[in-house]
Parts: structure tokens; C-alpha cells; sequence
């Protein structure tokens, strides 16, 4: 094999593919890269046997073949390599090497044999659709902050892709939650996704899958079977195995029947909780929110640290209400509204609140309070 | 040289007997007046608490510990001529020294006499680091003008005390740092009294095993001989540096302790670090209901045990043990800590359940961790656990009920599993 490749291609290419693989494990190979070159294109795949990612592109192929070396090693090569040279990459087979040469740089690399390489088995998708960038970047990039760590409630670390009813019709939804908080996102149901089963997206994936999704202009082919799921750009080809557990039935949690609304600039309300946070000497800081008419006091007492007071001018019109939150979750809810105000739907002090951004429905997050 | 007589607590100036009694239970050393540290171990404690209550045992030899399964918790002197030693399984004591009677330890109640003992030790100085109920540290430094008497004197006095009000023997250590002090209480058990002085400290500490430091097991041993380190004098030729760069944090620390040095202060309450139980079955098991059951119980336990120190834990750990004997631990942090048996509970359970071993079990065991205070705890609920805050309820009532009425007083019905 032997191809010649800009530099720019090569690293966008093998970055995605080190980040899959897995920095510690006991399986050499699994820290290679297969890198494939054919008549005029070369593809370089990794997998770390949950996820695999293949990066077609455009190369100068003198000599086609295959070979597999460290993701890591060949990232980190590129990385430091100057912008815009030309790199060359030559395996000669027998040696069990490959050499890496640009302008007076030159490498020489151990490989493993491609046989050893293994291939995630292709499956039959129940579905196939298609869909925007833009529109799949915000359903996950919206919700993926909810997905849980914990590992014996594993089921909860993904998240939940599936199409659901909403007032408006059947919707493309995305789900996560931890038990603490949780995030649904809709978005306009893709031709062709109406026969997809639910699945639940791990969290590394959705990591991967994040960066296929930055071209506004893109647009993603996404399969969706029982077992896998997959997103494609013209370059580059995501796939992933999915948490195999029930989602639970998040639509209990939702509350529907919370009146008492407060509506506050998202920006101001992340900072002053923020602040006031500050003096909270323990791990989940709370933050007070006492409300009444028109007016928001956020506090914090930690007697053994110091105490802090901020007010803000809100719209509230409903009885006063004194209700504690983990700031962090409010910061995180808080965060995800970017245009309108941050309306809070809140029933009692001990209830779950719900918020979302002005009127819109298509994105609910829900938060549950604790003591103070 | 000094001299003090333990039994009538004269102090003196060298010779084997007393000169005020005659007794020949005497204690000199040069530096016995000068030093403050001590460590109080009371002698076979659970064996002497049984044997005190019960005199028809005095003359038998006893063995404190868990049924046929379990291990001998504590052997009284005349079961330890046999070779009976703590820890040691229940059926190989019984093979050494068949006629032992076997006593199910009573937990409750030597935590009474331990509590008895520790108000003896508050009179002398408020310097007292428990290590368990039946052995503490004291530190005595600068109380000799307030007792009008030098520390040697009043240790003297509280074994003395223990003797006479409790029937209880024990046995001091008096040195000059908590390491050696513990090394001392050891040395001449029961009814001791050892001094380690400052002047002797190097040439007695030079040719012991390096298993006599706390922390140092059979594995630690064997990693330090692979250094070619047997004793204190072969660690004492090491460079500080190079112990650190070979063992980490414990190099530093042998470094000290091979010069006999501790600089540990005795820290009355050190606070508790985990809440934890644990059961061995009578017969190896893998029944899910009866791991169940189990699981229960002992969550609920470490639960009254936290609830009852007002803390709270943000780790649970769950421990098994194989029918090889093999231990299995696996923990998870919890968002916010808990003190409920319910959430203890669950949280085991869902290790339990993600280990997915069939078994067979020889024990297990549940623990709580990352302490904190209980006024952090459990403040908020869980979303996808609407029924989590009813059964919190349940539990603050029941023991309310458990309070009142004792602790039998209502059950679960997984807890009769």
C-alpha cells in the first residue's frame, strides 16, 4: 500500500478515529486503525467493538492495500506535522511496518495484520431516513447533559431516540434523564422514520456522533434497527451498538398539571445562581428560590461556609413559593434556552418543576427539587 | 531508676518489691515518669466480659464467636493454650480444643461495659482515641500537676479500677508515640505494663519483624522482603527518598516508624470513616430470595447504625464471598447521601442484580461510605421512583414505631425471608 494524502484530510480522518478507540484495553488490535486504500479512495476505520467509525476519503493511491497501526500514535504524528503538507503513507507488507513521511519528517510504524482486524458484523435496519444536521445536533446536543453515570441503572445511559405522539402529531423525540433531572426534545418526524424502533443511544456515541454533525448544510442518513444504530455523512459512517435495556416510561414523570409559572431571563437566572452557589461548601450545592409577586430571591445558607443573597426582577404572579434546587441542575436547565425567557412551571416544594423555553413545547425539561 | 508497685501504686526508687507492700508486681524503667502516650487493651474482652457473668467458666476455656460457620471473635487465655487465636475459623478452634464453650457474642452489651471502662479513661485525660471497644489511646502529656501524679501512676491505677469495679483486666502500653505505645500494651499480656523509652527505642525496635507495624500484613511483609527489608534495622538503612519512590506513601510513613517515629496525635472521636455489616450463612447459598432477605436486613441495620450517629453515605458497597472464599466488592455513588435502609437497599440490589453471579455465597455483606452528616442527606427524590418518597415515609414511621415499642416491633416481610 502506498498513498499520499493532505495533511488537513488525514487528521480530521484518524482523529475520529482515536477517539473511538479505547485508550486502555487488553486487545492490541482494538488500538489500531485500518487503514484501506482502493483504486482512489481511502477509508480508515476503528472500532472499539460497541462503536465503529469509517472515514471514506479522497487520497492519491499509488499502490492499493491494507494495514493496521495505533490510532494514537499515527493522531499524534499528523497532529504535530506541519499545516498543509503532504503526507505519504507506504506498508511494504513483509516488514510489519509502516512509514509516515512528510517533507523531512519520516516514521516508522508497527503494524498488526488487517485479518486480525475485526469488522462489526452489518445488520438489516428497520428504518431509514434522512435528516438535517442542524435538526439532530440539537436534539441530542439539547439532551444529552441529562444522561446518567450511574451504571447500575444502565438503561439510563443513552439516550432514548424514538418516535412519539405530541399534540402536533407523531415527532422525532429524544429522551434522557437521570433521575434527577430529565430533557425531552422533539423534533419534526424525518419521511421514512415512522417505522423506527426506540433505542437507546449510548453516551459515547453521542459524543461521536456530535462531531459528524457540525455542517450546517449536512444532511445525516440515519438506520435505526433493534440492535444498532446508524448515522452516515457522505464521508463518514458512525455505527453503534445500543444500550439493550426498556427505557422507562418517561411520560409519567412529565407533570402536566404545575400552575404556578415564573418566567425569567435564562442568561441572568444561570448567573445569578452561579453566584450565589458560590458560598456552598457541599458537594450538591443548593440553592433557595423563594418566590413572590414579580420577585425572585435566590439564596444560599451553608452555615459552616457563609451565606449569599441575590435578587431578580421575575414575572410571577402566583401564591409565594420557597422550593430548593441542586444549582448545578439549574444552571444546566438554564443554559439549554437560547432565544425566549425560561418559563418554570412549579406545583409544590416537593414536587417536580418543569421548564421550558417561552411557549415552546418541543423542548420540556424537568428538574426535581430537593430539601433546604 | 523509678519504680512504681501496681498493686498498692507506690512510687519508689529501684528494687524488685515493693517496699510499701511487699508486692512483687513491680514496674521501673528510667524513663517510666517522663512519658504520656499510652495504649489500654483490655485482656481477652468479650471471653473476660462472659466468664466475669457467669463464673461457672472461669475455669473452661471460652470461645466468643459466630456459630459452626463463623470465626472466633475473641478465645480466653485458657482456649488460647490450645492455639486458639482470633479470626481463626470456628470448626478448626473447636478441632484444637473440643471442649470450648462457644458463646454467640452480645454485641450490646460489652458495648455497655466498653462504655464503663471509657468513663474510667475520661477522668484521666480527654485525650482518648478509641480504636474499638475493647483498646484506646491516651494521651496523658502534661495532666500529672491536675492528678498530682505522673501518667504511669494513673494508668496503674485505671487497670486497677477496672479489676476491682468491673472484674475486667487489661493491659498498658506506655511510650512515646501512639506506634509504640500499641507495640508495647502487646508485649506482656494479660495484666501488663511495658515501657518503650526514647533512650531504648532504636535498639529494641532493630531486630523485630517488620509485621509488628499496623498496616504492614502478610502481603506488605512479603513485598518488603522482595526489598530484601525483614526487619526495622534492614529499613533503617533505606534513604527516605528511595522507600517513597519503592512503596508510595507508605515508604515515607516506614521511613519514620523504623526510627520509631510516629507523629500520629491521639484524636479523640476520629471520625468514622464507613457504616458496614455483613452475614455468614450457615450453609453456602445462591437462593436470590434469601440473598434478598439478607440484603434487607443488614441495609437495615447500617442504616440504624447511621440513623443512630446522625450520619449519612453517598457510597454503598456491596460485598460477597464466595463458596471458594474468593471476595467480590462493588460500590456506586449515590447523588446525594442517604441514611435510609430503603435507598441502602436498592442500591445494593441493583449491584447485586448488575454482577449477576448465581453464586454459591459464603457471606454477605452491606456498607455505606463517604460519610457525611445526615442533614445533607436524602433531600431529594427520585424522578423514575415516584414511590420512593411514600416508602421513605413508611421507613421514618416505623422507626418511630421501632423506637417506641423496640426493634422487633414491626418487620418488612422481605426482613423473614
Amino acid at each position: 500500500m502506498k498513498i499520499s494524502i493532505e495533511r488537513g484530510t488525514l487528521l480530521k480522518a484518524v482523529a475520529q478515529a482515536q477517539s473511538v478507540v479505547e485508550r486502555r484495553n487488553t486487545i492490541p488490535i482494538l488500538a489500531n486503525v485500518l487503514i484501506e486504500a482502493d483504486a482512489n479512495s481511502v477509508s480508515f476505520r476503528a472500532t472499539d467493538l460497541d462503536i465503529e467509525v469509517v472515514d471514506k476519503t479522497v487520497a492519491q493511491v499509488e499502490r492499493p492495500g491494507a494495514t493496521t497501526v495505533s490510532a494514537v500514535t499515527l493522531h499524534e504524528i499528523v497532529r504535530k506535522l506541519p499545516d498543509g503538507a503532504l503526507v505519504v503513507l507506504t506498508d511494504d507488507g513483509a516488514a510489519g511496518r509502516l512509514t509516515v513521511e512528510a517533507g523531512r519528517s519520516n516514521f516508522s510504524l508497527a503494524t498488526l495484520p488487517r485479518e486480525d482486524f475485526p469488522v462489526m458484523a452489518s445488520s438489516e435496519y428497520a428504518s431509514n431516513f434522512s435528516a438535517p444536521a442542524p435538526v439532530l445536533r440539537r436534539l441530542f446536543d439539547k439532551s444529552k447533559f441529562a444522561i446518567s453515570t450511574e451504571e447500575t441503572r444502565y438503561y439510563l445511559n443513552g439516550v432514548y431516540l424514538h418516535v412519539a405522539d405530541s399534540a402536533g402529531g407523531q415527532v422525532l423525540r429524544c429522551v434522557a434523564t437521570d433521575g434527577h433531572r430529565l430533557a425531552r426534545i422533539d423534533a419534526p418526524l424525518p419521511d421514512g422514520a415512522e417505522t423506527m424502533p426506540g433505542v437507546i443511544v449510548p453516551r459515547k456515541t453521542v459524543g461521536e456522533l456530535r462531531k459528524l454533525l457540525e455542517d450546517d448544510d449536512a444532511v445525516i442518513a440515519v438506520s435505526v434497527s433493534e440492535t444498532k444504530v446508524r448515522f452516515a455523512t457522505p464521508e463518514i459512517t458512525l455505527t453503534s451498538k445500543v444500550i439493550d435495556g426498556t427505557f422507562p416510561d418517561y411520560t409519567r414523570v412529565i407533570p402536566t398539571g404545575n400552575t404556578r409559572k415564573l418566567e425569567v431571563d435564562a442568561a441572568e437566572f444561570a448567573k445569578a445562581v452561579d453566584r450565589v452557589a458560590t458560598v456552598s461548601s457541599e458537594r450538591s450545592r443548593a440553592v433557595k428560590l423563594s418566590l413572590s409577586e414579580d420577585r425572585l430571591v435566590l439564596s444560599v445558607n451553608a452555615p459552616d461556609a457563609g451565606a449569599a443573597e441575590e435578587e431578580l426582577a421575575v414575572a410571577y404572579g402566583d401564591e409565594r413559593l420557597e422550593i430548593g434546587f441542586n444549582a448545578k441542575y439549574l444552571q444546566e436547565i438554564a443554559s439549554q434556552v437560547d432565544r425566549e425567557n425560561a418559563v418554570f412551571l412549579f406545583n409544590s416544594a416537593g414536587d417536580p418543576t418543569l421548564m421550558r423555553e417561552g411557549n415552546d413545547e418541543s423542548a420540556v425539561y424537568v428538574v426535581m427539587p430537593m430539601r433546604v | 531508676m523509678p519504680a512504681l508497685c501496681r498493686d498498692c501504686l507506690t512510687p519508689f526508687d529501684d528494687g524488685a518489691r515493693c517496699p510499701a507492700c511487699r508486692s512483687p508486681r513491680v514496674i521501673a524503667h528510667p524513663e517510666l515518669f517522663d512519658l504520656s502516650i499510652a495504649h489500654m487493651d483490655c485482656d481477652a474482652f468479650y471471653a473476660s466480659v462472659e466468664k466475669r457473668d457467669n463464673p461457672e467458666l472461669r475455669d473452661k476455656p471460652v470461645i466468643v464467636g459466630g456459630g459452626r460457620r463463623g470465626v472466633v471473635s475473641t478465645a480466653c487465655y485458657i482456649a488460647r493454650i490450645r492455639g486458639v487465636r482470633s479470626a481463626m475459623p470456628m470448626f478448626q478452634a473447636l478441632k484444637l480444643c473440643p471442649e470450648a464453650v462457644v458463646i454467640r457474642p452480645r454485641g450490646d452489651h460489652y458495648a455497655a461495659v466498653s462504655r464503663q471502662i471509657r468513663a474510667m479513661m475520661d477522668e484521666l485525660t480527654p485525650a482518648i482515641e478509641p480504636l474499638s471497644l475493647d483498646e484506646a489511646f491516651l494521651d496523658l502529656t502534661g495532666t500529672a500537676k491536675l492528678h498530682h501524679a505522673p501518667p504511669a501512676v494513673m494508668l496503674a491505677r485505671l487497670v486497677k479500677r477496672m479489676e476491682e469495679e468491673l472484674g475486667l483486666s487489661g493491659s498498658i502500653g506506655l511510650s512515646h508515640n501512639k506506634f509504640l505505645a500499641k507495640i508495647a500494651s502487646d508485649l506482656d499480656k494479660p495484666r501488663g505494663f511495658s515501657v518503650i523509652g526514647q533512650a531504648e527505642t532504636p535498639d529494641f525496635l532493630a531486630g523485630k519483624p517488620l509485621g509488628m507495624i499496623w498496616g504492614v500484613g502478610a502481603a506488605g511483609q512479603a513485598a518488603l522482603e522482595r526489598a530484601g527489608i525483614r526487619t526495622f534495622a534492614d529499613l533503617r538503612r533505606w534513604e527516605r527518598a528511595d522507600l517513597e519512590a519503592r512503596f508510595g506513601a507508605m515508604g515515607g510513613r516506614l521511613y519514620h516508624l523504623a526510627r520509631g517515629e510516629d507523629h500520629r496525635r491521639v484524636t479523640p472521636n476520629a471520625p468514622m470513616k464507613s457504616i458496614s455489616n455483613e452475614t455468614t450463612f450457615f450453609e453456602d447459598t445462591g437462593d436470590a430470595e434469601i440473598l434478598d432477605g439478607h440484603l434487607w436486613r443488614l441495609s437495615e441495620k447500617v442504616s440504624d447504625r447511621a440513623k443512630a450517629k446522625g450520619l449519612a453515605g453517598r457510597v454503598v458497597v456491596l460485598k460477597l464471598k464466595r463458596a471458594n472464599h474468593s471476595l467480590i466488592t462493588r460500590r456506586t455513588s449515590l447523588r446525594d447521601s442517604t441514611q435510609m435502609a430503603d435507598r441502602l437497599y436498592q442500591t445494593a440490589r441493583g449491584l447485586f442484580d448488575q454482577l449477576g453471579d448465581p453464586g454459591p455465597f459464603r457471606l454477605i455483606g452491606v456498607g455505606l461510605s463517604d460519610l457525611t452528616g445526615a442533614e445533607t442527606a436524602d433531600r431529594s427524590a427520585d424522578l423514575l421512583d415516584p414511590q420512593a418518597a411514600t416508602r421513605a415515609g413508611a421507613e421514618r414511621a416505623s422507626d418511630a414505631i421501632r423506637r417506641k415499642f423496640g426493634a422487633d416491633a414491626i418487620l418488612k416481610g422481605r426482613a423473614l425471608r
